[in-house]
């Protein structure tokens, strides 16, 4: 594998049957690749974080997911409001999530506290108003 | 202890694609995210939440199965789900911790 390999979807907003989709097609190509079962896990469940809070707080973006010899960068990008305060958004139990996606099952406050327990690096890029882009990496 | 080999202990199949997978520990819980950061692969998850989402969650943490307890039970269109994506998923209709101390003494 010298050229890296580059993974587009898009995740749709407010719909929490498909939510998952990208994360678990992602989990099947990294399988194919042959890449171990730890790593396949840590990338697909901060993954599916990440599409669980663009369908929640963000009516949905965009996932890439670039796979190189060195390492998995998974970029998660969505126009929705933004993160007034990050810090206190990367706190376990932290969570604006309403009764109803708490309901669910989600809403726990762990989505972006798993996000970087599960990577290597976490990058949080945002602005109030105008979107959020996470940028994740994974090294093999 | 395979997740075929909980059949006849209590526990009941709704979906058992891979029944030769193997228990290593167990974990107890119904907020999916907590799961998602605690839960070891190849744990058995022990939940009451019954929606499509705790299947998406069962793929991508890698758990062995999933057992809904309480008498919980699960749609017929997410056993078909289930079935697709290759998940285990059992029932007891035993409470949440009587079903856990069962489940201890066949893995232990």
């Amino acid at each position: 594998m010298s050229e890296p390999l580059i993974f587009h979807f898009d995740v749709d907003g407010d719909n929490f049957t498909s939510a998952g989709q990208a994360s678990t097609q992602v989990k099947k190509n990294l399988r194919q690749l042959g890449l171990s079962p730890d790593i396949i896990r840590r990338v697909s469940i901060a993954m599916y974080e990440g599409e669980i809070n663009m369908v929640i707080h963000a009516n949905g973006g965009t996932a890439d997911v670039i796979v190189t010899e060195q390492y998995i960068e998974i970029i998660l990008a969505d126009k929705g409001p933004g993160i007034p305060n990050v810090e206190q958004a990367m706190q376990e139990g932290f969570s604006t999530a309403t009764d109803s996606i708490r309901s669910l099952g989600f809403g726990a406050g762990m989505g972006l506290p798993n996000m970087k327990r599960y990577t290597d690096t976490l990058e949080i890029d945002t602005m109030v108003g105008v979107g959020t882009t996470i940028t994740m990496y994974v090294y093999l | 202890m395979l997740v075929k080999e909980l059949l006849g202990h209590g526990f009941k199949p709704v979906t058992l694609p891979d029944g030769d997978r193997v228990i290593d520990g167990v974990y107890i819980g119904d907020l999916l995210s907590w799961v998602m950061g605690r839960a070891q692969m190849d744990n058995a998850w022990i939940t009451i939440m019954n929606n499509v989402n705790v299947i998406a969650v069962a793929s991508l943490a890698d758990t062995s199965c999933v057992i809904l307890a309480e008498g919980v039970e699960l749609p017929e269109d997410i056993a078909k789900t289930a079935e697709e994506k290759e998940i285990n998923v059992l029932t007891s209709s035993q409470p949440i911790y009587e079903t856990a101390v069962l489940l201890a003494g066949l893995i232990s």
